[in-house]
């Protein structure tokens, strides 16, 4: 029980990082400097979802996790087309 | 000829794929008629899709098991610790702030797509170093470095023993 | 065993947090891709690591889904997030975005 507890508690402190991660999306000078920010909330919110699928005892969140982690990669890849001039 | 050759591996690493991804469902559907006709149509078009990409330059190297093993070790462990020693490292230049960036240019001499991959991810994920481009003739690598000590590098001061291993495994 | 997932979160949640302050301290675009691809990429194997372990440790059949799962999606991150940011910064310097305060930079010669 109380190690399912630290996994919850865990989580929590990454939703904390990840505010601040969306504090660089909103200021974020260039368009590559909010990209950046976004890959990295990409990468917590995969972490928080493992996490999240020990705290709830549901293994169908890992699952999401592993989807979820291939779609944001191809979303930074389009991203990154856009802003070399790839796409018109 | 070749090319059939290589169209057929592909499709056929992709109809493994898609059977592996089928029987993590569960025991449902794994030998009906109808998964295996699916299957056998989406690793064809992934086949004819992706073929000609996956075996430019080398890519016959990957089917050699013995590669996969010296990868393996290569991961856990010269890979790891120079991950570790990176992470402090660019911890340490969180909290002080000292840097000295630049982009700076190398030839590690690799000649096939598997090999400059690793070595660009290693790169990537290990001190101070970030890939920025790989010239695809020349094969000329573009790296942001934190912290520039020498304008015209030689491979081995920006990161260390990595091209050995890479030539080692995909070479 | 308990410790050592105690340990994991532990170091997980703090490489992740230097990720996100090193996304706010740093000065550009490249310098931010070193820091938030490092140390969110270190802390993600601990952090996914405990629950690998945790998995193991309960057993039995939902206990070993869940660590092999968690170590598919630890293996998709490794693969996807150096790949993901060399991306962008090739993305980045061909958009004209300079290297703040560069010593040299041989990728804007070779143009």
């Amino acid at each position: 029980m109380i190690v399912e507890l630290s996994f919850g508690v865990a989580a929590a402190v990454m939703l904390a990082f990840m505010c601040v991660s969306v504090l660089r999306l909103a200021i974020g000078p260039t368009a590559a400097d909010r990209a950046v920010a976004l890959d990295t909330i990409n990468t917590l919110v995969v972490t928080t979802m493992v996490l999240l699928g020990v705290a709830f005892g549901q293994v169908v969140l890992v699952d999401v996790a592993i989807v979820y982690a291939l779609l944001s990669f191809i979303a930074t890849l389009y991203i990154a087309r856009y802003l070399a001039g790839g796409l018109e | 000829m070749r090319k059939a050759a290589e169209w057929a591996t592909t499709a056929a690493f992709a109809l493994a794929v898609y059977l592996l991804l089928v029987l993590w469902t569960g025991p449902i559907g794994l030998w009906s008629s109808s998964e295996l006709i699916a299957g056998v149509v989406l690793s064809v078009l992934a086949g004819l899709l992706g073929g000609r990409l996956l075996w430019e330059r080398g890519g016959w190297r990957m089917l050699q098991p013995h590669r996969w093993v010296l990868f393996f070790f290569y991961l856990i462990g010269p890979f790891f610790l120079a991950m570790a020693r990176a992470n402090l490292d660019v911890a340490w230049r969180i909290i002080t702030g000292r840097i000295r960036p630049g982009i700076v240019r190398f030839n590690p001499g690799l000649r096939t797509d598997l090999g400059r991959t690793v070595l660009a991810n290693s790169i990537t994920l290990t001190p101070g170093t970030l890939t920025v481009d790989v010239d695809d003739d020349t094969g000329d690598f573009y790296v942001h470095w934190i912290n520039v000590k020498d304008k015209e590098p030689r491979p081995e001061d920006v990161c260390g023993s990595f091209p050995t291993w890479a030539r080692r495994i995909a070479e | 065993m308990n410790v050592l997932i105690y340990i994991f979160l532990a170091i997980g949640a703090v490489f992740n947090g230097l990720g996100a302050v090193a996304l706010i301290r740093f000065p550009d675009v490249y310098t931010r891709i070193h820091g938030a691809t490092k140390c969110t990429t270190f802390g993600s194997i601990f952090s996914i690591l405990a629950v690998v372990i945790y998995g193991f440790a309960r057993g039995g059949g939902e206990g070993g889904t869940l660590a092999v799962h968690a170590l598919l999606a630890l293996v998709f991150l490794l693969l996807t997030n150096p790949t993901g940011s060399h991306a962008l910064a090739r993305g980045a310097h061909q958009a004209g975005i300079k290297p703040f305060q560069a010593v040299v930079d041989r990728l804007e010669d070779k143009r």
